[in-house]
């Protein structure tokens, strides 16, 4: 079910489960766009890949805001992205090759999640972690 | 080959597609890199190492760029949702996005260059 309106934008769905993902693919997004480009932002442009190593990493985790940040951002963009590879899925498969291509999209999606976060949560740095400098 | 003549709606809705599974894709390397750090410093230095090369340098900047995009088309895809009558100027709105898009692009991809190319001169 979907409702129409006056003006040409995509319908959207009313009803069930397509309904919460509309929603929370908005919600997600917006939540997505301070936590992402903050992301970047402190990660590529104020710091760069030539700073960051194992003990820039085990200094920002001592600090249990980073965890959260990390975990919320993890959470939203994987479910945010997973969602929109479905939509896409949804258009332009069918069938069995469609209900099997979701069907590894959950599995993949799930198993990214629990590895992603039992990093972020586990994430306990080892002493003298030199590195290479 | 045809081309299509969508206009500037067409080619947001494509470029959307195109930026979201291109930034999805590497979260998925994203994840398995950074879990390295649970091997040891060793594993997680030698892979930090690999996104120093200049070729990762510069591709971060097309990272940046397609998550940039895919914000701000965002952001105009939710304000047509909650405002339809937007719709009308909905030309306008999209080369407003594209304005703050290169106004916060250009810099940031001047500094990123800098990053890629001498970052490690330090």
């Amino acid at each position: 079910m979907t409702t129409a309106n006056n003006y040409g934008s995509r319908q959207r769905p009313t009803q069930g489960i397509e309904r919460y993902a509309w929603v929370f693919m908005r919600l997600s997004g917006l939540a997505l766009l301070i936590l992402a480009l903050g992301h970047l932002f402190i990660m590529h442009v104020f710091n760069s890949v030539h700073n960051i190593d194992y003990n820039f990493v085990a200094a920002r985790y001592e600090r249990l805001f980073w965890r959260v940040y990390d975990m919320a951002m993890l959470w939203l963009a994987l479910i945010h992205g997973m969602n929109g590879l479905r939509t896409i899925v949804d258009d332009y498969t069918r069938g069995a090759v469609r209900v099997w291509t979701v069907r590894s999209l959950y599995i993949g999606g799930i198993f990214l999640l629990a590895v992603g976060s039992w990093v972020i949560i586990c994430f306990k740095p080892v002493a003298a972690a030199g590195g290479m400098h | 080959m045809r081309l299509y003549k969508g206009g500037v709606g067409q080619a947001s809705w494509a470029l959307h597609r195109l930026t979201g599974i291109g930034v999805l894709f590497f979260l998925f390397t994203h994840i398995a890199d950074t879990a390295l750090i649970m091997v040891g410093p060793e594993w997680y230095n030698k892979i930090i190492a690999i996104y120093q090369m200049p070729l990762f340098g510069i591709s971060e900047i097309f990272l940046f760029a397609a998550v940039l995009f895919h914000s701000l088309n965002g952001l105009r895809i939710v304000i047509i949702d909650f405002w339809p009558e937007a719709t009308v100027h909905h030309k306008l709105l999209f080369k407003g996005m594209m304005g703050i898009f290169l106004a916060v692009f250009i810099p940031v991809a001047w500094i990123m260059l800098g990053h890629a190319l001498h970052g490690g001169a330090h």
